[in-house]
Order: C-alpha cells, then structure tokens, then sequence
C-alpha cells in the first residue's frame, strides 16, 4: 500500500515539475527566438583564440564600435601578452601612441593630454555615464570589458545541465552575434517605433537605442596574398569577428585556464586512480592480518 | 595480476603503489604551492607600470635638485654647481667605504647630471637635502636623518651607517636635456 | 567512542613534549587510532572533504584579500584586476567562487547522507545541531561574499535578502538601517559584508573544531545505524583505512571541482553580476545563488511578507529539532520501508523548490511552490507520524554480520548500501 502511495506521489510530482520544466521554453519563445549557436575556436576544453580573428575583431572595434563604447579594464599592453591578439609590443606602442590620454595635475596644476603608452588602458569615449547618455539620447552604451560574460540567454531546462557535460558556455558571443546580425524591419502589428527605437529580432522586447551599427564591406580587412581579404567583409563576419574579441577581452587568460586545465585533469585523474588501488590494498585486509571480508 | 599478488612479489607491488602514490601526492602539493607564491610577484598592472619615464631637465637650475618617481621610488636628479662637481672629484677614492669615481657615477659629457636612487642604503629613508634649504649633510650632497648617514655630491656613503653609495638607476640622455630612465 | 589512548611517545622528546602539552597523543588518538567503523560507503567520506573545502575556501580567500579593494566604487574593477592582472589571480578567483558552490554540494551531500541514516538520533543530537549551526553561518558567509564582487547581483541581493528583516514588527525597519550603514546599501554594507565575510570562516572554522569534538566522543554512525558492540571486530583503525578511502574521495570530488573551475567557471554564476551595480536599475530577474533557491523559493510562496521569512527560517530551523521530531528508534532508513520513501519525496520535494526558486514570481510557479512547501514541512510531520507505527526490517546483530552478509553474496544487506550509495547523485 505504501508503494503506491509512493508511485502516486511521485507520478504527481512528475507531472508538476515537468509543467514547470517546460513553461520557460514557451515563455522564452515570445521574448524572441533563441540565439543560433556558432562555432567557436574557443570553445570545448582544447579552445585556443584564433589569432587574425581576434585582431581583425580588434579592427572592428577600434573603427566602429569604439567611438561609443568604452573597454575601460583593457590595456593596450594586453593587446600583446600571449593568448590575446598577440601583436607584437612594438605595434601595440605605435598604436598607444596615437591616443591622447588624460594625465596629470603637472607642476602648474592642469591636467594635460599625452600621447598613450602600453600601460594605459582604452580611453572611454565619453568622460562619464550622464555625458553618454546626453550625447546617446538618454540611451548608455555599455563597456566592452566583460560584456561577453554580462550577456546571457535562458537555456532552460534540461539544456542547462547538459551545458555541464558539453562545456557550452558561449550564451555571450553568441547573443552578440544574434544582435548584430539581427536587425530586421519590425513584423506587421509590431507597435510603431518611436525615434531613437530601433527593431531587433534578438534584443529582449525587440526595442534597441543602437541604430545598425555596422553594413557589409564597411571595415577593410587586411589582404591575403591574392589580393583579397582571406574572409568576407560582411555583417556576419564582423559579428563573429568582434564577438570573438570581445570574448578575449572579457577572459583574457581563457586559454591558459584550458590549457592548466588540461593538466590538472590529467593528474588528478592519474592520482585518483593511484589512490584507488592503494585504498584497495590496505582495505583487502584487517589490521590484524585476516582478510577483509 | 592475480597471481602477483600472493607472494613475496606482492609486498613489492604494494610498496611500488604506495611510492607511487605518495610521490604523486608530494608533486600535486608542490603544484598547489606555485600560484599561491607566485600571485605574491609583481602583478602585470605594476609590471607595465614601472615602464621607463621620460624627464625633461631644462627646468632644473644649476644648484637645484628634484625628485621623481619611478617603480614607485624615488629618484633625485641633481643639477650640480662646479664647486660641487670638483668636491666630487677631488676624493681619494681609495679613502671610500664603496670605492666608485665620480665617472662611473654619470655619463660622460654630462657631468653636471647626477642621477641616484633615493632611498638611503641603510634602510631605506629618504634622505634631506634636495629641496632648497634642507640640509646637505657634511659633504654637500645628503644627510639621512632617521640614522645620520652622509652622502657626499656625487652620492656616495661618507659616513654613518649606511654601506653603499645611492645606486645609479638605469638612465640613458635622450637628448641634450632630456633623459629616459628605466 | 573514546576509549583509553594508545599512544606510546617513542623518542625522548615526543616524552618531554608529551608530559608538557600532549598535542601529539591528541593528533594520534583522534586522526591514527581512532576507530571507524568498517563499514562506511563513500557518502561518509564527505566530511573530510567539506574539511578540505573550508581550508581551501580560507586560503584562497585570504590571498584574495591581498589583491581585492573593498570599497563601492573600486570593488568590482578590483576583482578585474584579479582577473587579469595578478599571477594566477583568475585561478585563485575562479577557485574561491566555484569553491563556495562545490562547498554547498558537499554539505547537501553530507546532510542528506545524516538525514537517510539517522545521524541525528541519540547520542549524536549535539553533532547534529552543531552541523545545522556550521549551515547557518556557511549561508551568511557565502550571502555576504557574493555582495563583495559589487555586480548587480551582489547589489541587489543584498538589497532583497537585508530587506527581509524589515518584515519583523516595530524593530525591523531600525535593524535594516543599521544592517546598510545607511538608507541603502551602499559602502559602508559593502564595507561591513567583507568585515564578516572574513571572520565568519574562522568562526565556521571553531564549530567545526566542536563538531568533529562530539563525533569523536560519540563515535561515527554507520549505514545500519547499529552501534559498534566489539571494536576489535566492528571497526578499523582511522589511519591508514579512513584517510587513505577519504583522500580517495577527495580526489574524485576535485575532479568535479576543477571541471567547473577550468571548463565551467562561470556556470555556477550570474551573467548580471559581470555588470558594476547600478542602483539606479534592477535586473529582470533577482535570482539568489544556487544553494539557497530552495529556501528562497519557500520564501515567496507564503503572500504574506512576516510569514515568508519565518518559514523560510523555520525551514532551516526545523532541521534541528529532526532528533526529537523523529519518534524511530531504527537510525537507518535502510531498514525503514515508509521512512526511505518519505526521505526520497523529500529530496525531489527539496530539488522542485530549487528549480521553482530560479524562476519568476508568476503562475504556475507560485500555486507548484506552494504544494512543494507544504510537503517539505509536511516532511517532519510525517517522520513523526510514521515513527509511532512504522515496523522495521530486521536489523544486522552487529556491524561485523553486516559486512559478512553483504560479502557472502547477502543481498539484502548488498541491495541495501547500493541505494544508499544513490544519495551522493541526487543530493
């Protein structure tokens, strides 16, 4: 009688979390679709940056977005270390040099602008948040530094417990992606957009400030030796492109992480192993010499 | 494997995995030493911080001396008198607690440029003598006063505790009167 | 459990120390003679390593502090530079914050291993009420150490949960405001979180010293919850049996524990809190971390704001009183057929509120919550119930027939320690 008392329960149970389980899909679904998954060089537990992506990302930002959005944690010296962009120190001083930086008091007391060097970080383009807003139409354009991991969509059930198993963490650049690539015209019925309102198939309620940010061809790549760019010059490359960068920027040390990862597994997995046939040894007897069991 | 076990072969197996074991025991400790130290280093902030810095010497008079920092210490760059640069020049080096010359202490046809680290070798203050009117000590160049070390014009130990000369930072003159130090 | 000290100080000065300050005897009688019994499974390996984790968490935490800058307005840029400028500063980042949810797994392991096998029952009632005291400050620690990164999260959590106290009557207002420092969080709560978030380890660290005291004195439980009769037959020396099986298990669990901290290391997280709070702006969705959402999930379903927060408390402070609230004289639920039953309802119970607690306040969450508090207190109503008329299995005459049972191919005592064993993937 217990026992089917037990199944009862556990059938109602069941059928109550299941219930919940797949209410968010449907309610995911009318915030908007999800964002595609991409594949990332990054990701899984051997993901190493792609070294032109990440500088042809870099280009993106500094002609494109950086006129709104700051990265105020970067250095330019990072630009340089390894598991980054890896240009070469002496690039990234060229490139340092060609921002003027806030410093100072001097001697008489003024701030003074300088050229950059490689310890300083990104300049933001507008001295604070309320200057932002003011040039932005009260709208603020976020940091780059560690938007890639600010950014996020609902996984849901049961995904997010195989993301456990399959190391998907790339909600970030993915949803960048989405976004830039988004921009659509609204669907008949969707509400008038008001100025300073722009329609995003991917943006949380679909109303966005940033107008398109950015059309194929607009960024110039560098050539292969054909002449030609080894990649597209279209919005999706650019999405891709940047999100990637933009990865790196909010994880700098992502591939010495995987790589000590990698590792530490090892060893652990070896020693665990170890541990496993001593155990067994000192437990196949008592201590007074008689077999254990 | 079953039969290796019975024997006399297996207390060397056993012994075998117990080495094994506690030698891979000892190599993951050791492992987990090496962030917790190394994080204790300089971090890459304060690394690229202490990049070289660029100084304009023209504002500095003859008879005037200034102190800036770098890597977070201070450095005293003094424009020496001729009375100043003879005195230096005049020591029997020999005489010396740290035999150095004058010479080897500033770059040749800058003489009156004198570049020393600021902190007294002793341990560590910051001796007078710089700023207008702070005492020079008795060999016209600083007096320490946390434990009355002097240092003569050219920086280097006369008397008191302290056993070295103020070390010359590394410096090099970018032009006439500009030098980059680091 | 404790017995005469076998102990013989060998050299002349383990003799000299031991006639001054006997720490030796101590360190042999508790962690090299001291006698377990036989037969533990894995689960029992828990407690060595929420040792383990409480050293890891205070070392990493301490050397955190050197590199951390607890102020409103540098705080979250502070932990940045961790991330990315101190030497290895991301691993001992990634360390600590992984370390406070792999922490949580163990204790819930740990707890739900005591509750299936009756750890709470006489004499082990004290044990047991330190271990809830040790949960308590382990929640107020992790609450206040998530405020310290200064993300929207950490803002706005700290905003929700001090606000609960504003629910007591005529005092609660005045204890809110002294909890802030102010009229909001602001930086002196930052500044007052990471005063507490660095004493309250040490203070864990104190009641585990009295926890693993009364363990010592009353002697382990074991999966038939029989007591050991004959030490020579029922039981093991701690070393090398114990510590070399405890190792092993810690191993295992730093292999998870580094699945997240290398592969993972934000799963455990919130994207929000990679965002500088914003007092001006509350996320769409305030979620607490993880290991509280069951009892954050308790918290809502009761529509009234005094009531919510007591039967959130109650749900933690009931567990203290689970020695006089379960009437069994059987400690293991091994040997209870309706008790195992009840203690697997509540696990999916507990489960169903963690995932209710992750979603928004509106329908159906709110009705399913509802039903699910109702049987996780129902719980210890029904333990107290079932006690008066349940009838046990037969119990093994002693821990020694146990292990023979299960070795000569008994395969009720075998089927037995293989659901036990089933604790340590659902809990």
């Amino acid at each position: 009688m217990s026992r089917t008392s037990f199944r009862l329960a556990l059938t109602g149970l069941a059928a109550g979390l299941s219930l919940a389980f797949f209410q968010p899909a449907a309610q995911a679904a009318e915030g908007g679709p999800k964002p595609p998954a991409l594949s990332w060089s990054f990701s899984g537990p051997f993901g190493k940056f792609d070294r032109a992506q990440l500088q042809r990302g870099f280009k993106v930002y500094k002609e494109v977005c950086a006129s709104c959005h700051g990265a105020n944690l970067v250095a330019f010296r990072n630009l340089s270390q390894p598991g980054g962009p890896e240009f070469t120190p002496g690039q990234v001083a060229a490139l340092a040099a060609t921002y003027q930086i806030k410093d100072g008091p001097n001697e008489q007391g003024e701030m003074f602008d300088r050229p950059g060097r490689p310890a300083d970080r990104f300049p933001s383009p507008f001295p604070n948040e309320q200057a932002a807003r003011a040039a932005q139409g009260g709208a603020y354009p976020p940091d780059f530094s560690v938007l890639a991991k600010a950014r996020t969509y609902v996984r849901g059930f049961p995904m997010f417990v195989v993301d456990i198993f399959t190391q998907y963490q790339e909600q970030g650049p993915d949803y960048i992606h989405a976004l830039l690539t988004g921009y659509k015209e609204p669907p008949a019925g969707f509400p008038a957009l008001l100025p300073g309102q722009n329609f995003n198939e991917y943006m949380p309620g679909h109303l966005i400030a940033m107008p398109k940010p950015i059309s194929d061809g607009q960024v110039e790549y560098p050539k292969g030796p054909d002449g030609k760019s080894p990649v597209p010059e279209t919005v999706d490359q650019y999405a891709r492109d940047v999100a990637a960068f933009m990865v790196w920027m909010a994880e700098p040390h992502l591939e010495q992480r995987k790589r000590l990862g990698l590792q530490v597994m090892a060893f652990l997995v070896i020693f665990a192993g170890l541990l496993y046939y001593t155990k067994k040894k000192v437990w196949s007897r008592m201590p007074d010499g008689s077999p254990a069991h | 494997m079953a039969h290796a076990t019975d024997t006399s072969t297996g207390t060397t197996r056993r012994d075998f995995l117990m080495l094994a074991t506690g030698a891979a025991g000892a190599v993951g400790l050791g492992a987990v030493v090496v962030p917790l130290i190394s994080q204790l280093a300089p971090d890459a902030q304060t690394v690229a911080a202490g990049a070289p810095v660029d100084l304009d010497l023209a504002p500095i008079a003859e008879g005037q001396a200034i102190k800036i920092f770098w890597r977070g210490k201070p450095i005293f760059v003094r424009h020496r008198t001729k009375k100043e640069i003879d005195e230096a020049l005049a020591v029997d080096v020999a005489t010396l607690r740290d035999p150095q010359t004058d010479q080897q202490r500033t770059k040749a046809g800058h003489e009156p440029i004198l570049v020393v680290f600021g902190n007294c070798t002793h341990l560590g203050c910051i001796p007078l003598g710089t700023a207008p009117g702070e005492p020079k000590g008795e060999y016209d160049g600083w007096f320490c006063p946390c434990h009355g070390s002097h240092y003569d014009s050219s920086g280097r130990i006369r008397k008191g505790p302290a056993p070295l000369n103020l070390p010359v930072p590394p410096y090099a003159f970018t032009a006439d009167t500009k030098i980059r130090i680091g | 459990m404790s017995g005469h000290s076998s102990y013989i100080p060998k050299t002349g000065i383990e003799r000299w120390l031991d006639a001054r300050l006997p720490i030796i005897r101590l360190a042999h009688d508790s962690a090299v003679s001291y006698p377990v019994p036989r037969n533990l499974n894995y689960l029992w390996t828990f407690g060595g390593i929420l040792v383990f984790m409480l050293v890891a968490q205070i070392i990493t935490g301490v050397i955190l502090v050197m590199h951390y800058t607890p102020h409103a307005t540098m705080a979250f840029n502070s932990v940045e530079h961790i991330m990315r400028d101190v030497n290895y500063g991301w691993l001992l980042r990634y360390l600590h914050s992984n370390g406070a949810s792999m922490f949580f797994v163990a204790v819930y392991v740990h707890i739900f291993r005591g509750l299936y096998y009756g750890s709470y029952k006489a004499p082990r009632e004290v044990l047991w009420i330190l271990g809830v005291v040790i949960f308590l400050l382990m929640m107020a620690t992790a609450f206040m150490g998530y405020v310290l990164p200064w993300g929207q999260m950490s803002f706005w959590g700290a905003t929700v949960i001090t606000n609960l106290f504003s629910a007591l009557p005529v005092v609660g207002e005045t204890i809110v405001t002294y909890l802030w420092g102010g009229y909001s969080v602001d930086n002196p709560t930052l500044n007052r979180f990471f005063s507490l978030h660095y004493l309250l380890p040490f203070m864990i660290f104190g009641v585990v010293v009295l926890h693993i005291w009364a363990l010592h004195v009353v002697g382990q439980n074991n999966p038939t919850g029989v007591e050991v009769k004959n030490v020579q037959k029922d039981t093991v020396p701690f070393t090398p049996y114990a510590t070399v099986k405890d190792i092993f298990g810690m191993v295992v669990f730093m292999i998870v524990f580094s699945w997240f901290v290398f592969y993972q290391p934000n799963f455990m997280g919130h994207a929000d809190n990679y965002i500088q709070a914003n007092p001006a702006s509350t996320p769409a969705h305030i979620v607490p971390e993880w290991y509280f959402l069951p009892f954050y999930a308790i918290l809502r379903a009761i529509p009234d704001k005094l009531g919510g927060v007591l039967a959130m408390g109650g749900a933690i402070v009931v567990l203290a009183f689970l020695p006089w609230i379960d009437t069994s004289k059987v400690k293991s639920m091994t040997y209870r057929p309706i008790a195992r039953q009840l203690f697997w309802m509540f696990v999916l119970v507990c489960i169903g509120l963690g995932y209710l607690g992750a979603m928004p306040a509106d329908e159906p969450y709110v009705t399913i919550s509802r039903i699910l508090t109702v049987l996780y207190f129902g719980f210890f109503v029904a333990l107290f119930i079932v006690g008066l008329f349940e009838r046990p299995k037969a119990l093994p005459t002693s821990i020694a027939d146990a292990v023979l049972a299960s070795a000569n191919g008994g395969s009720a005592a075998r089927v037995a320690t293989a659901t036990a064993a089933e604790p340590n993937v659902k809990g």
